[in-house]
């Protein structure tokens, strides 16, 4: 009777594990199955460094969308990892414990903000400043970067403040009895200790931004051609797909897919250094 | 004649209500080992903690009462950095920080201000042979300091201590986490250390207490029971309860 009773639940276990990596298989396969013949049809050069993407004379070239991405991700990181950074150490190590009490549900408050309002907070915010700052529509690579910029405070600091809570205190103890200062204790023992978690934190980071698309849609203009200085419009590859999505048929729905698989495979390329910066990072 | 290197009178320290010492007085010469005995959580780490003023991270705690270091008060001290400079301490588990073997030693001159690496350099070969660890580590000084053994990484850690230069290095339980050999390794460097540093111990480990410390300081509950040279207080102790402990009554 007992182990009738093991085995079921065992089998239960074993079920619910398979219906979560049914998930993914399954995402790949359709990805995969719709994507790649269109990007054959198209050929892969043509696709992946195409220039132009103009679905009405049946011209695919993603790379404005590729390099749009990467831009506006790499603006958010340069934007919003130093503040994560120092707002990290600060909630860790610095804020006394009244403070924190209001900082810290509020950092996670921000995480839990639907994207959908950040994009509105842009709009109505902060493409009005670029707008007066920079000339044009205001909609733009730096509009968007300092609104994804923004948008992965709340993954960052958590995942980085963490981190460095979990340095034993000893480090700190260790430094404090050479002679060193609260900064220097912080910054050059228990911050070496933290690194690779507040790299993971970098990294989960990379992947909200690359991965985000509503906000991104309504501050970044939305033009598929590479931008040529930050304040010109820009369209990321999940922009690329939602805008066209409801009414593209055929190769230019395929090619739309294919975009998906690019995203995928990049954001894949971003998990792997992940797991490898870390692998070399624990040695 | 001996010197006193630091002078304590009717030390007083509380951790909010609680009053962890209790009117201790007590001279702890220089260049020799003083060694603090006592039963769990009589207060010996606790005193040996407000010699370098660790005592600062705890929340709620108060002391009065006299603490001189070489005649100036410790708590008045305005720059607690140099008197941690002066005053270094070995914990009681290995310690190192996640970096590199020579980065560790060198964390302590780089943070009083050196950077030449000729000096640098000199300091750490000096530093790792003072704590009898050069041989070891010569050839892997860039290796992490976390690939170390336990006993390796606190005569790392005594290295590190001692690169600042300090006249006194306080040592609490420093071989609890080790094994018996690397045991002996510290015990003999400590030994060989007080020829030119002033050493203060806390020990749970009384043979080890006997065999290396000059001086030896009894404490139950807080308060300081006897303290003379080490012979005597392992021979003829005067008090009772010294008696009892030593002879492994309690404790």
């Amino acid at each position: 009777m007992k182990e009738a009773r093991e085995f079921i639940m065992k089998c239960v276990f074993i079920l619910t594990a398979c219906v979560s990596i049914a998930a993914v298989v399954l995402i790949c396969i359709f990805m995969f199955a719709n994507g790649i013949p269109a990007i054959a049809k198209i050929g892969p050069l043509n696709f992946l460094l195409g220039e132009k993407w103009k679905p009405m004379n049946n011209i695919f070239g993603i790379l404005p969308m590729i390099v749009g991405s990467i831009y506006v991700t790499a603006g958010a990181i340069i934007i919003g990892v130093p503040i994560a950074f120092f707002a990290s150490v600060y909630l860790a190590k610095f804020c006394n414990e009244k403070l924190y009490k209001i900082l810290k549900p509020a950092v996670e408050l921000m995480a839990g903000i639907p994207s959908i309002v950040y994009g509105f907070f842009g709009l109505v915010v902060i493409v009005p400043i670029m707008q007066k700052l920079m000339g044009g529509s205001g909609k733009s690579v730096l509009t968007a970067s300092i609104l994804l910029g923004i948008m992965i405070l709340p993954t960052v600091i958590g995942v980085a403040e963490s981190s460095i809570r979990a340095v034993p205190d000893s480090y700190y103890e260790g430094a404090l009895a050479l002679g060193a200062t609260r900064e220097r204790s912080v910054f050059f023992a228990v911050l070496p200790g933290a690194k690779s978690g507040i790299l993971a934190g970098v990294i989960l980071g990379i992947g909200r931004a690359i991965g985000e698309t509503m906000a991104v849609i309504m501050v970044a203009g939305n033009q598929p051609v590479i931008p040529g200085n930050l304040a010109m419009g820009v369209r990321t590859l999940t922009s690329n797909i939602v805008m066209e999505m409801g009414y593209a048929t055929d190769l230019h729905r395929e090619a739309l897919i294919a975009t998906a698989v690019v995203l995928f495979v990049l954001i894949l390329i971003i998990n792997l250094c992940c797991s490898a910066l870390q692998r070399r990072s624990g040695q | 004649m001996e010197k006193d290197k630091f002078t304590i009178k009717d030390l007083n320290l509380f951790y909010g209500d609680f009053q962890a010492l209790k009117k201790i007085s007590m001279h702890i010469p220089e260049k020799e080992i003083t060694a603090f005995i006592g039963p769990s959580g009589c207060g010996k780490s606790t005193l040996l903690k407000s010699l370098n003023r660790m005592n600062d991270l705890v929340e709620g705690c108060k002391i009065t009462g006299t603490l001189l270091l070489d005649g100036e008060p410790i708590n008045q001290m305005k720059n607690v950095n140099l008197l941690r400079k002066r005053v270094g301490m070995v914990f009681q588990k290995p310690n190192p920080f996640p970096m590199s073997i020579y980065d560790n030693v060198a964390y302590g001159p780089r943070t009083h201000g050196i950077r030449k690496k000729s000096e640098l350099d000199a300091i750490v070969e000096d530093s790792l042979k003072k704590a009898a660890i050069w041989d070891e580590t010569k050839d892997r000084l860039k290796k992490s300091a976390l690939g170390m053994s336990g006993g390796q990484q606190q005569r790392l850690c005594i290295a590190r201590a001692l690169a600042v230069q300090p006249e006194v290095l306080l040592m609490d339980e420093p071989t609890s986490a080790l094994d018996p050999i690397s045991t002996t390794k510290i015990e003999d460097l400590a030994l060989e250390l007080k020829n030119q540093y002033t050493i203060v111990m806390v020990t749970h480990n009384m043979q080890q207490a006997a065999r290396i410390s000059d001086k030896t300081a009894f404490f139950l509950l807080g308060e300081m029971v006897e303290m003379n040279d080490t012979e005597t207080i392992f021979s003829k102790p005067q008090d009772k309860r010294t008696d009892d402990y030593i002879t492994g009554r309690f404790g």
